[in-house]
Parts: C-alpha cells; structure tokens; sequence
C-alpha cells in the first residue's frame, strides 16, 4: 500500500480518479435529470440526503451543491489526477528510463496527500449544515462570508477549501518530482530532443502545475484565515447580509479572483496538455508513421505554457475589472489558438498518407482531436470581450469548457487507459467492448455537449437549478434531450469500467509490445519489474519516431533502446 | 471503421452546423443602440468559426477515410509524409487564425469600447441599481435631481429601506423613488450605477446585450440605450446562493412620453 | 481491427546503473529539487506580495505595522545560522558540528518569531496590515521548520557514515534561500506593511 514505486503510486493515482469520474458522473446525471424534470422525485434520493432532496426532490441549494462538488471533483480529483499524476507518474520514469522518480518518498506523500484532500471534500458532503454551493470557482465574498450567506456557507465551505489547499500541497511535491526526473535521471542517450512526446506534455505540465499551485495554496490559505479568523482579505466593508451589517472592512473581492484564474488558467492546461502528449504518442503507433513536426509540436507546447499565465484575465471581462484591461486579456487569449491550432494541423497532418490501425486507442486519439476542435472553435466567442457580453454566464461556456477540457482530456485519458493498460497490468483489454465504448461516447459527447451552444446562443443562464422564468420555458425540451443523451452516455461508461475490471482479473495475457511502439516502456516486461528493466537500463539510441523505416526484423520501426 | 468514423464525424458537423444556420435557437431579437454591432460581431464570427469547424472535421474524417486500413488486412500501401512537411501547417495556422485574431479584435475592441470605455452619453437618466440576494432594486433621485447617500448599516429588507436611505437627516434621500421595476426612456441613454449590498450578482439583460457584474465594495458604471418598448427580463448571471435561479427583475421600456408620466406617479420611498 | 502481434523485440542492450549517467545521479537530483522548490516557493511569495499591494492600495482601513524590534534580532540569528551552515561546508571536520549548530539558531529563530507574534497581538487590534504580517511570517516559519527537518536528516546521514556533501550541499542551498526569503520580507513589511 504505501509503496514508493512510482509504479504503484501512478495507479494508486488512476485508482482514485476512477472512483472520482464515478462520483462525479453520478453528480451529473442528478443534476441533469432535476433541470429535465424539477419535480419528479428521483428514487432514492431522499433516503441518501434528507435535508437536501426530501422525497427525492432537490432543494436549490441542494442542486448548486451537487453542482460545485461535481466541478471540483472533476477538475482537481480527475483532470489533474488521472491524465498527470497517474499516467505522468507510471510512465515518465520508464520513458526516460529511469529506476523510479527522482524523490519516491516525496513522490508517494504525494498520493496520500491527494487522497486526504479527496477525503476533506467528500466530508464536507456530510457535515451538519450543507455542503459547499459556491462553485469550483468559490467567488468571494459569497465563499468567505460564512454562515450568514445562506446554507452551505458553514463547514462545507470552509472543508472545501481546506481541500484545494491540502490538493496544492500534494500537486507542488508532484510536479517537483516530474520536473526533477526529466531534467536528471534520464538514461544515457535519451537527450531531450529524444524524449517522447507524452514525457515532454508532463514535463511542461509538471512546470505549469509548479507555478499555479503555488499561488492557489496560499490564496486558500487567505479564504480560510476571512473564514474562520476574521480577517478581511477578500471581504469589503459594509456588506449587509441577512439584514446583518459584517463585521469586515475593506477586502477586495476581485483579489480572490485575480488569484483564481491566475491559477485556473494554467489548470486547465494542466488538464489538457497531458492529453497532448498522449494522443502525440498514441496516433504515430497506429498511423505507422512519424509524427509530423515533432520540433514544432514542443514549442507549441511551451509556447501554450508560457501564455497561459498572460490570459487569465479572459474569465473576468465583466467582473468589474478595469475594462481597458480587457483588451489587453483578449489579446493574449486569440493567440493562444495559433499553437493550438497548429498542433491541431500536426496531428490531421499525421494521418495524411498513413496506414492507419482502428483500436480504443486510437479511435478515443482520433475522437480527442475531433472534440478538441469543436471545443477550440467556441473559445474564439468568448476570447472576445464583445461577443462575451452576450455570452458569459451562459451554456455556452458550460459546452466550451466541457468540450475543450472536460471530453478532450477525458478522451485523452481513455485512449491512455486502452493504450497502456497492458502495460500496467500484463493484460489486454477486450477491444470489442473498448469500441462499443467508443462509438457510444463519441457520439453521446456530441448530443450532451453541442446543444448547449444553443442554450447559450438563446440566452440560458448557467448554474441555475430550475429554469422558472417565461423566457426559458420553451428551452425546457432541448434540456431534456440532453438530459436523456447524459444518462445514455454515462450508462456507456458502465462497459468501461466492466471491460476495466474484467480485463484486469481475466483479460489474455500482454505482450511486451503489443502495439508495436517505439518508446522505451515497450521493452521491458508487461508489467515491468519493481526497478523498470530489470537490473540493466537502457540506453537510447533513437528518438521516439521512428516508424515507417526499415527495423530489425522486417519490422517497420526502431525501438529507441534499439540499435539500428 | 475508418469509413463509419469519417461519416460519424461528417454527419456530426454538419447537424450541428445547420441547426446554427437555421437559428433554430438563436439570439432574441436586440432592443438596444450598440447590440446590432455585437450581433455582427458574433455573426462573422460564427461563419468563420463555422468554417474552421467543419473543414476540421472532414479534414479529419476525409483522412481517416482515405488512409484507415479495411477489414482486418494490414495495409501495404506505401507510407507517405505530407507535402511539405509541417511547414504548410504553421503557416496556415499561423496566417489564417493570425489575421482572423486581427480583424476580431480591431472591429471587436470598438464595440466594446462603446460600452465599456466610454462614459455615458451627456443628458443620460441616471439610475442607482442595488442587488441583493435575490432581488434587484432601482433608485431615482427624484424631483431635486439628487441621490440621498447610501448607509449600509441602515439597509433593512424588513424596514424597506432597500438602499440604506436615511431622510430624517438626509434631505436629497427624502424624494428618492424605489421601485423593483427598472423602467427606461425609450432612445435616451440611462447610466446605471451598480451597487451590491451582500455578494456578486450579475445585471444580465439578454435583448439590450448587456451584462455586467456587481461586486460588494465598488460601485461600477454601465450605460445603454434601449430602442423599443417592451418588456424584458433582467435576470442574475453570478452566482449569489441559493435563490440564484430566481434572481430576476424587469426591464421596461417605455416611449418617453409614457416614461415621463410613470414617474410623475412614483411615490418616493419616504 | 485485429491487431498483429509483434514477436517479442531482443532484450534492450543495456549496462548496468552506476553509469546510467554520466555521474551518479544523486549528485546532482537533490541540488535540482531544491532549485525547483525555491521556484514555487517564490511564486507562492509573490503571489502573496501581490495580494498585499492590491489589498493596501487605496484601502481606508490599512494602518502601517509597527514591527517589533525583536524581528531585528530574528534577522541576525537567521543569517548567524547561515554563517554556521557555510563554515561547516568550508571546513569538512566541522559539518557535524556546524549542521547542529544551525539547526539550534533556526529553532531560536522561530522562537524568535512566535515571541514577536504575541507582542504584536497585545497591540495590535488585527487590521489588514498585521494579518499579512501573520501570514507572511508563519508561512516563513513552517518553511524554516521543513529546513531544518533537513538539516537533522543530513546529521543523521553523517553520522551513519556517509561522507557525501551533495546532501548537504542542497541543504545548505534551501538554507541560504529562507535567509535571503526573510530579508525581502522583512524589507516588503517595512516599506508596505
Ligand atoms: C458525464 C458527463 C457530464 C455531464 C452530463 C456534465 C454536466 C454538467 C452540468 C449539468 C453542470 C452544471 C452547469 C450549470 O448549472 O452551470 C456541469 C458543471 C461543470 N462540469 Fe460537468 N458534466 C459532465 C462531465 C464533466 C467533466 C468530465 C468535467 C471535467 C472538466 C466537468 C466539469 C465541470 C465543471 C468545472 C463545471 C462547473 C461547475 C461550476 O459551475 O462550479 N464536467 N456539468
Ligand atoms: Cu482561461
Ligand atoms: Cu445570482
């Protein structure tokens, strides 16, 4: 259990990101199903929360509840854990090849950390009180002001941000690890310009995630001290609330903002760019080519990273910010497409004149792309202060962000998980039942997410639990639709998670390299051994691409511990 | 399963393209001086946008078609690099997307700027808006042309005293006019005051293409002009608590005629 | 659809791990660990010098700080212990020595600390000021305490006969940094505190 292995720890990783897509897939169909029909009780519900959903119907705050609990859950517990930390920490290592991380006993506190953060956010579903309802972004001075402002400010709230803190805490001793390992144990050969497209996405993660960690551990800090001791970081004064003038005096609500975003950005980055790696590494295997434009595709990714901390200003148009400063923020934020989109190119570009192989994997590699891109298009709208008018607080940022960073990077995940599965547990999936999870995702994604412009485009508020007013009744029936499309789709991952735990307990037993890749994890034992490679480490020879040549063997590629 | 993906991914963009043709959901009709030149702004947008979209995707599918193995037998036809290499692919990306972001932002910034940059237009009505959980109130300052200062320590849902008034020492409080309707001048621009009494909260009017954040401890401007009378719904678009949902007010437009005569019959709040 | 197995690829030419690198890599990991944790938490510094100049600026209520004399004193004991640390990096037979007499000066130092916090909170009323005071100070103080944990850990490893510096040579790197942390702090609380 508390084991140093960087293998073990990257699963332990994985694990507690599966039980997190649940819990927050679970969050989701309840959500969706009250703004489909407010009134109809769900089964059970009542028994599970009595104070928030009496008779199985919810309360408002019990829907913003759930609603900011799926957020976080997702964002930090599963986009941040399961494509970085769980891939990141079971593969880099063997990539570059190395024994372990650089710091295994930091690297495992790591983990524990995570899980205890994990933990202080699902207590805070069971406190007296109510859980926290102020969204995974927690504005103050609604989060800061504590009980007066209504259920779910007790406790819950100040749980939750003891979480997040805790959460920085764990990602700060990760990244450390990630960006020490790539820099200083890599194996003899494996220069830079050799590294594997994936170790380079956590590479520049690890230093994304360094940075933006840092500056949200101790923006918590100053949200939990206007909490619990009084003090007035982010609260002004003369606020009256409940008919209650607040004892606090001249805090700056948009400090908190500043400082979020200043992270949030970054985050979702985060998020994404390991989905980058993965389908720069996955899409080569399977098109029996090199990837076009390795070179550009990494300065590409630094170039994201580096603008991603000039943009965050972008979520706070019409917070009440200096407006000339909008501009500014725009700016940055429409050239951030240009990498993006010439990665985007890259990878289109890869597949022209390939012979390409249809498996899970590369079908959810393909898949990424194409969502990618549908969530990419929609950022041009809002990037754009004056579009953005209309926009923000709208479904149509809920269908931006769910395409760009919630499917992609889910996306990015399931093609690792098909992709490397044999790897971690010596077995095969079943592909049958890996495509039937495809096709049923895939398109599912598409009619949960894609109507939401549309509710945007007509003007329906996000982050509302029941649609009241005369204006949205009519949008009622396209909010079923999706309604009905979520619980077909959520009911797909069931194949998932049966084809996971099936294939883990019972699935044939794994090749070393079963799809034919280059990279150094491919030549070592499925799973590989305690120290990676036995005794022995490699020593590189090649990059990562080369496909399409004349291998040993007959073989059409090179391993990298190959010579030629 | 290359043609089953090529076709899945056609038939996705092209559904998805022609319901935002056909504005089968679309924009409410606009009702203000500068939201027609949003609206252009997000219609050529879309078609770019829409264009980049869709030759994504069959970019995408067109591929996987053409260079996807068949049925089970390994491909062998020979492996080919695109023309080019990834030259063309920085050069498109960087052209195309580069002179889209300079056309937004040079026709983008303007709008905004009319909004956002600029004061109000002189001769504007002024109106204090206040946002409380959950309700938006409107303040006029009446016959002398003054707003009466706001105490905090004197707001009270109980007392009514939504804005904090306090007319007994204060005379410019005395004639102002509370109401929770925001009623405005048809073709006369109004300049709002936006004060929040507890949390952020939103001022969100989807005809006039307005929106707006109130944040505790500041008080910020915004000014439109409403050109047709009607009735509009100004809902919260931040997130303030539980009655989120439910946080929503009135706009109502009136020909200036008819405005000047609601206002002769207001009561002040005192 | 069906994916051909490859035949196994030959085992990796490999060599043995001592030479994996060109040097050991111990040698050179601890040294980037530190460097890479003196970049977040500078970051996490800044972060919070930011949050104060927006929170000082144009705020009626931020009175100045009148800081306790007795930090002046903290500020020679802090860097007396980096003087410690460095002549015992100088002078190899001192190391043990050196490494236990610096972790006994950062313990006064945070002692130091605590004292100056109680003397500020019997005068002070807790404005904005001083609350950034508490946080700046104490997130300082749990960095120093983490070094010196260090510390100990390097003596131990001393004593169990190690005879490597590369250890010490890192924790002597994060030690000179929380020096170098607290005379910007101390300067950023005087001007704008
Ligand atoms: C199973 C598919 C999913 C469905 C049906 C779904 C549905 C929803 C719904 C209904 C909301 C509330 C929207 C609102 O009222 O404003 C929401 C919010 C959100 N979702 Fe999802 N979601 C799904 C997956 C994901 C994933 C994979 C992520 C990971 C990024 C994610 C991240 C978020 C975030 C960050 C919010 C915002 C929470 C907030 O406003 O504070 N969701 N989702
Ligand atoms: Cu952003
Ligand atoms: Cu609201």
């Amino acid at each position: 259990m508390f084991s140093v292995d960087h293998k073990v720890i990257g699963r332990q990783y994985l694990d507690l990101a599966l039980v997190a897509v649940f819990t927050g897939m679970v969050l989701s169909w309840l959500m969706r199903f009250h703004l489909g029909w407010p009134d109809t009780p769900i089964p059970g519900l009542g028994k599970i929360a009595p104070g928030g959903a009496a008779g199985g119907v919810m309360t408002p705050e019990y829907y913003l509840a759930l609603m900011t609990m799926h957020g976080t859950i997702m964002v930090f517990f599963v986009l941040t854990t399961a494509p970085f930390a769980g891939f990141g920490n079971f593969l880099l290592p063997i990539q570059v090849g190395a024994e372990d991380m650089a710091f295994p006993r930091i690297n495992m506190m790591s983990f524990w950390v995570t899980l205890v953060a994990f933990l202080v956010l699902v207590a805070a579903f069971f406190v007296g009180d109510q859980p926290p309802l102020s969204g995974w972004t927690a504005y103050a001075p609604l989060s800061a002001v504590g009980k007066d402002a209504g259920p779910g400010q007790g406790w819950g709230q100040t749980l939750w941000a003891i979480s997040i803190g805790i959460f920085c805490i764990a990602q700060l001793l990760g990244s450390l690890n990630f960006i020490a390992t790539t820099l200083d144990l890599r194996t003899r050969g494996m220069s830079l310009a050799r590294m594997p497209m994936a170790t380079w996405a956590w590479f520049i993660t690890a230093v994304i995630a360094l940075v933006a960690f840092a500056v949200l551990m101790p923006a918590c800090i100053l949200l939990i001290l206007d909490r619990v001791a009084g003090t007035s970081f982010f609260i002004p004064g003369g606020l009256v609330i409940s008919d209650q003038l607040q004892p606090h005096t001249g805090g700056s609500p948009l400090l908190w903002q500043h400082l979020f975003w200043f992270f949030g950005h970054p985050e979702v980055y985060v998020a994404i760019l390991p989905g980058f790696g993965i389908v720069s590494q996955i899409l080569p295997v399977f098109a029996r080519k090199p990837l076009l434009g390795p070179k550009v595709f990494i300065a590409c990714l630094a170039a994201i990273a580096f603008l991603s901390y000039t943009v965050w200003g972008h979520h706070m148009f019409l917070s009440g910010m200096n407006p000339f400063s909008a501009t500014l923020f725009s700016v940055p934020t429409l050239v951030i497409t240009i990498p993006a989109a010439i990665v985007t190119l890259l990878w289109i570009g890869t597949i022209y004149g390939a012979r390409l192989r249809f498996t899970s994997a590369s079908l959810f590699a393909l898949g990424f792309v194409s969502v990618f891109v549908s969530g990419g298009i929609s950022g041009f709208f809002l990037a754009q202060p004056s579009t953005d008018i209309y926009l923000h607080g709208t479904y149509f940022v809920v269908a931006h962000f769910h395409f760009v960073m919630g499917v992609a990077a889910m996306f990015g995940i399931f093609a690792g998980t098909y992709f490397w599965f044999p790897k971690m547990f010596g077995r095969m999936m079943s592909e049958t039942l890996g495509k039937w999870h495809f096709w049923l995702t895939f398109i599912g994604v598409y009619c949960i997410f894609m109507p939401m412009h549309y509710l945007g485009l007509a003007g329906n508020v996000r982050r509302y639990s029941a649609f009241t007013d005369d204006y949205l009744q009519p949008l009622i029936p396209l909010h079923r639709f999706i309604t009905i499309a979520a619980l077909v789709t959520g009911a797909a991952q069931l194949i998932f998670l049966y084809n996971l735990i099936r294939s883990r307990l019972r699935g044939p037993q794994a090749p070393d390299n079963p799809w034919e890749a280059t990279t150094l994890e491919w030549s070592t034992s499925s799973p590989p051994p305690h120290d990676n490679f036995g005794g022995r480490r490699p020593v590189v020879t090649q990059g990562p691409n080369e496909y399409a040549v004349a291998g040993p063997g007959g073989r059409d590629y090179i391993m990298q511990a190959e010579s030629r | 399963m290359g043609r089953l993906f090529a076709v899945v991914v056609t038939a996705i963009a092209l559904v998805s393209v022609t319901l935002f043709a056909l504005h089968t959901w679309w924009l409410p009709p606009d009702i203000s001086t500068h939201g027609g030149r949003i609206d252009s702004q997000l219609n050529e947008t879309m078609i770019v946008a829409g264009i980049l979209f869709v030759a994504a995707q069959l970019a995408l599918g067109v591929f996987v078609w053409r260079f996807g193995e068949r049925g089970g037998t390994r491909a062998t036809w020979p492996v080919r690099i695109f023309p080019g290499g990834a030259t063309p692919m920085v050069v498109i990306a960087t052209v195309l997307v580069g002179i889209e972001i300079l056309v937004l932002t040079l026709v983008g910034s303007k709008v905004w700027a009319s909004v956002y940059q600029s004061p109000p237009p002189p001769g504007a009505l002024q109106i204090d808006v206040l946002a409380e959980q959950f309700a938006f109130y409107f303040r006029y300052a009446g016959a002398d042309g003054k707003f009466g200062v706001i105490h905090p320590e004197k707001m009270s849902d109980a007392d009514q005293n939504f804005f904090g008034l306090d007319p007994a020492t204060d005379t410019t409080a005395r004639d102002d006019i509370v109401v929770a309707t925001l009623v405005v001048p048809a073709n006369q621009p109004v300049a709002l005051r936006l004060h929040a009494k507890d949390v952020n909260h939103s001022f969100y009017v989807r005809e006039a293409r307005i929106q707006q954040d109130f944040v505790p401890g500041m008080v910020i401007p915004l000014h439109f002009t409403a050109t047709t009378p009607g009735r509009y719904e100004l809902v919260c678009t931040q997130l303030c608590g539980l009655g989120h949902y439910n946080m929503r007010a009135y706009v109502e437009v009136k020909s200036p005629a008819e405005f000047g005569q609601w206002l002769k019959a207001q009561q002040p709040a005192f | 659809m069906t994916t051909a197995l490859a035949p196994p690829p030959p085992a990796p030419p490999a060599v043995p791990v001592a030479t994996g690198l060109g040097r050991p890599a111990s040698s050179r990991v601890a040294e980037t660990g530190v460097w890479i944790g003196i970049g977040a938490i500078s970051m996490t510094f800044a972060a919070l010098t930011s949050a104060l100049v927006v929170r000082a600026s144009d705020a009626p209520d931020w009175h100045h700080l009148h800081l306790p004399a007795l930090l002046y004193i903290n500020t020679l004991v802090l860097l007396g212990s980096s003087l410690t640390l460095e002549t015992g990096r100088r002078h190899p037979g001192r190391a043990p020595l050196a490494l236990s007499l610096t972790t006994i000066l950062g313990g006064l130092f945070v002692m130091g600390q605590v004292i100056a916090w109680r003397q500020l909170m019997t005068q002070e009323i807790g404005g904005p000021s001083s609350a950034f005071f508490y946080v700046l100070t104490a997130l300082h103080a749990a960095h120093v305490l983490g070094g010196m944990s260090g510390l100990v850990y390097v003596r131990h490893r001393m004593r169990a006969g190690v005879v490597s510096f590369v250890p010490y040579n890192a924790a002597s790197l994060y030690w000179h940094f929380m020096a170098v942390l607290w005379l910007y702090l101390l300067t950023l609380l005087t001007l704008r505190g």
